[in-house]
């Protein structure tokens, strides 16, 4: 009872492996396997939603963060926020100063004098809502998702609290809440949109310097203020297709 | 085919079959409706109660402040901003929760000067300068706050 | 100290900007711990390869070893991942919906492919023969478990063992590449994160598997060394030098990948490399070039390295080889620590860091990566007393 193995080896494990390979090979050509996963656009008169933020009107008052908290019960203690409001501070010697206690909900103080700040100015972060967005891809279990209209949303009652998509976000956007064991972020108030209602942190900002509106609609608010200013994304590079358009982006802010 | 075999795929064929009743059961009702996820769960983000009315509902009754407020600065600052929340005062103006804030460092949390603020956008001045001590309000109306 | 305590204590001990949202470092011990236990499985399996496929004699007596130290430690290699989820009742998810998108949900189907159809048949199909003996001999509920086990056939004619013996050689092959997946998959959850730079390279799935399979090859070594000792066996040295021999090859191979990976990001020094630079030189000095570096790659390589050359006693050999399995051990494990932890010590807005005490005393995270690693050498020790290697009948030609 000898199993002639002998100079076989490695010939049968090469063919095997060839085997392999040509078939997965063979199999992602006839069925291409969808790796990026980008929601298509709505065809017809289907809302496709974008934010707007303008920096040059951001006054630093955390109303917005403020709001968000009380609007969606996010946890009261300072590690986890849907929006934040971060302070940049520029030096005359070229250091960077960045701060957001509390998520800014507390207001800012400048950390130096004015004399030695070169260049300052506040820039409120909060879910990009990309179109190609990183966190939806990674869900292992579908409850992170592209709504038709463009929001990446998550469906609490599905999530499992791995936080693959915590680390998938570039932006820093999502946190576990500690009380749910899932993962919360900003829904641009979904729940307000419904209703007729304008997102809280929107509402509450006092100087207008957060917009949203339908990117479809070429004669919304946002597509003017898109158009009528030099907008960029945070880390373009990325290719999130992020639908948060900044005016006056400086490139300090990352 | 040597029995081995045949008894292996049986199991396996076996587990395969469990695996897929189970598929079967445990899917939610609603999946795939729009996408690779649960349906509903857009009714029920959507469904979640809002805290903040805005100032048209306000408005509806407390008239007389709001017109007060479009001929002052404070035009696009809302309501609940300063006052909190009013859906329930909304509902039922018996229930009066919101809050009346009085205090000094309340208003500094925007107009205090902070050199990344935008002057043409916010007027601002310094804590220590500016009438140390006193409530804002003493000068103030916040409705209509330039005096 | 609960959650929150450390997480103000966190904040407390902030260095720089942070987005608000990185102060709770999400990924924790546990999730170091559960590529360690799949790369324990990968290693121990190829080194089982190794024997069979390949045809290294003188690997003959771990043989058996490796196939069942890799069982064990893949029975409990989802735990560390189902006691971390915030919601572990829902893991089930992952497999009857799973997004496609997701490597981690593809993962599910690796996991459950290389349990059941490369590790559960190659061990059957070893040990099916021995299985319906054992069968025959034994009296009450082991008789019934044995014959369950092997699925009611009491076939043991030599046409039957000539079968086993090639699905056994033809899963084995299979299982070569199943390994590879199984754990470059585990490299590629965390090489595709294009939001952390410190985990998105090419490398990451090729680092992952080479140090999965130094790890497991130590690992064998050391329990080969530890079973001898229990049974009061003597080890036999020709196979522990030429365990040790592939360890020193693949040690090799390890490290000039992670120093490509490593020289590669110096050179390119993209925007990420400032923070990353302080971070490796900072918060992960110790775990990454002290334990990693220095106990997990150079002290072994050179040690090993050594002993190609010249041999001494036996008796020294066999302390040297248990001492380097054990640094090999630790090292992989720290090398696992620096992937995860560091990953998520640097803020992605690259201003600045938190951090990360492992609560030693009460905490949950350290109890339960505790667990995770010593139960399967106690399903091990099962696995060794249901199917002993050396209770093992007619000596099965190689």
């Amino acid at each position: 009872m000898v199993v002639k193995k002998g100079n076989f080896n490695r010939r049968d494990f090469i063919k095997h492996s060839g085997m392999l390979a040509g078939g997965v090979v063979l199999v992602s050509l006839l069925n291409p396997f969808k790796l990026v996963f980008a929601t298509k656009k709505p065809e017809g008169n289907g809302k496709w939603y974008g934010i707007g933020i303008d920096i040059e009107k951001c006054i630093g008052c955390g109303s917005c963060a403020r709001a968000c908290k009380i609007e969606n019960d996010v946890p009261n203690e300072p590690f986890f926020f849907r929006n934040w409001v971060e302070q940049y501070t520029i030096m005359n010697d070229g250091q960077i100063k960045v701060s957001s206690p509390n998520g800014g909900i507390d207001g800012f103080k400048q950390p130096v004098p004015d004399e030695a700040i070169y260049k300052t100015f506040f820039v409120p972060k909060m879910c990009n809502h990309c179109a190609k967005s990183p966190c939806t891809q990674v869900c292992p279990v579908g409850a992170s998702f592209e709504s038709p209209e463009g929001l990446a949303l998550v469906d609490q009652s599905y999530c499992i609290g791995c936080g693959y998509c915590v680390q998938a976000c570039p932006y820093g956007c999502r946190y576990i809440d500690p009380k749910k064991g899932v993962v919360d972020k900003c829904t641009l108030c979904y729940h307000r949109l419904e209703k007729g209602l304008n997102p809280a942190c929107m509402m509450a900002c006092p100087t207008g310097a957060r917009i949203y509106g339908d990117l479809n609609d070429k004669e919304s608010g946002l597509s003017i203020f898109i158009k009528e200013n030099n907008c960029a994304v945070l880390k373009p590079q990325l290719n999130t297709g992020s639908k948060l358009f900044y005016n006056a982006l400086s490139q300090e802010v990352h | 085919m040597p029995l081995q075999v045949k008894r292996l795929l049986l199991a396996f064929a076996v587990f395969i079959g469990i695996m897929l009743v189970l598929k079967y059961f445990l899917t939610p009702d609603s999946w795939r409706e729009y996408g690779a996820y649960r349906g509903k769960a857009l009714t029920e983000i959507s469904g979640k109660e809002a805290k903040y009315v805005e100032m048209e509902t306000c408005a509806e009754c407390h008239d007389t402040i709001a017109e007060l407020k479009t001929q002052g600065l404070h035009v696009s600052v809302q309501c609940e901003i300063c006052h909190g929340p009013g859906y329930k005062h909304a509902d039922d103006p018996d229930i009066n929760d919101l809050e009346i804030p009085r205090e000094r460092q309340f208003c500094l949390r925007c107009h205090t000067k902070n050199m990344a603020s935008p002057q043409a956008v916010i007027k601002q001045i310094d804590a220590v300068e500016h009438n140390e001590g006193e409530e804002c309000i003493t000068c103030h109306n916040p409705h209509q706050p330039w005096l | 100290m609960n959650k929150m305590e450390s997480l103000y204590e966190a904040l407390a001990n902030l260095d720089g900007f942070i987005y608000p949202n990185e102060i709770a470092l999400n990924w924790d011990l546990l999730i170091v711990m559960y590529p360690y236990i799949t790369g324990l499985v990968a290693g121990a399996f190829i080194l089982a390869s190794l024997n069979r496929v390949f045809d290294i004699k003188a690997l003959k007596p771990t043989y058996d070893i490796s196939l069942l130290t890799a069982l064990a430690f893949m029975l409990v290699a989802t735990m560390p991942l189902i006691t971390h989820l915030g919601q572990p009742l829902r893991f089930y998810e992952m497999l009857i919906t799973p997004h496609l998108t997701s490597a981690m949900a593809i993962f599910g189907f690796v996991y459950l492919w290389y349990l059941m159809v490369v590790l559960l048949l190659e061990i059957w199909f070893d040990y099916r023969y021995d299985m319906v003996i054992w069968s025959q001999q034994k009296k009450g509920f082991m008789k019934f478990f044995y014959k369950a086990l092997t699925l009611w056939i009491s076939d043991t004619s030599p046409e039957s063992r000539k079968t086993d013996e090639k699905f056994g050689y033809f899963i084995t092959v299979i299982g070569i590449p199943s390994a590879f997946l199984l754990h470059g998959y585990v490299g590629f959850i965390f090489g595709s994160i294009k939001a952390n730079p410190w985990w998105s390279t090419v490398m990451m799935p090729v680092i992952f598997l080479f140090s999965a399979m130094v790890s497991g090859i130590a690992l064998v070594m050391f329990i080969y060394m530890a079973i001898n000792y229990l049974r009061k066996k003597k080890t036999d040295i020709f196979c522990l030098d030429t365990i040790a021999k592939y360890l020193f090859y693949i040690l090799i191979l390890d490290f000039t990948l992670e120093s490509l990976d490593q020289i590669h990001r110096i050179y390119e020094a993209d925007e990420s490399f400032d923070i990353l630079k302080i971070l490796v030189r900072g918060k992960l000095f110790f775990t990454f070039f002290i334990m990693q570096i220095g106990i997990g790659t150079l002290i072994p390589i050179t040690t090993l390295g050594f002993l190609q050359f010249r041999k001494p006693r036996e008796k020294i050999r066999k302390i040297l080889y248990l001492i380097i399995s054990i640094f090999v051990l630790v090292g992989i494990f720290f090398m696992r620590w620096n992937v995860v932890i560091g990953g998520q010590l640097f803020s992605k807005s690259f201003y600045g860091f938190t951090s990360y005490k492992v609560n030693l005393i009460g905490g949950t995270d350290v109890s339960l990566s505790l667990l995770w690693f010593i139960v399967p050498f106690f399903i091990l020790a099962f696995l060794i007393w249901l199917l002993p290697p050396w209770k093992k009948f007619v000596e099965k030609t190689n």
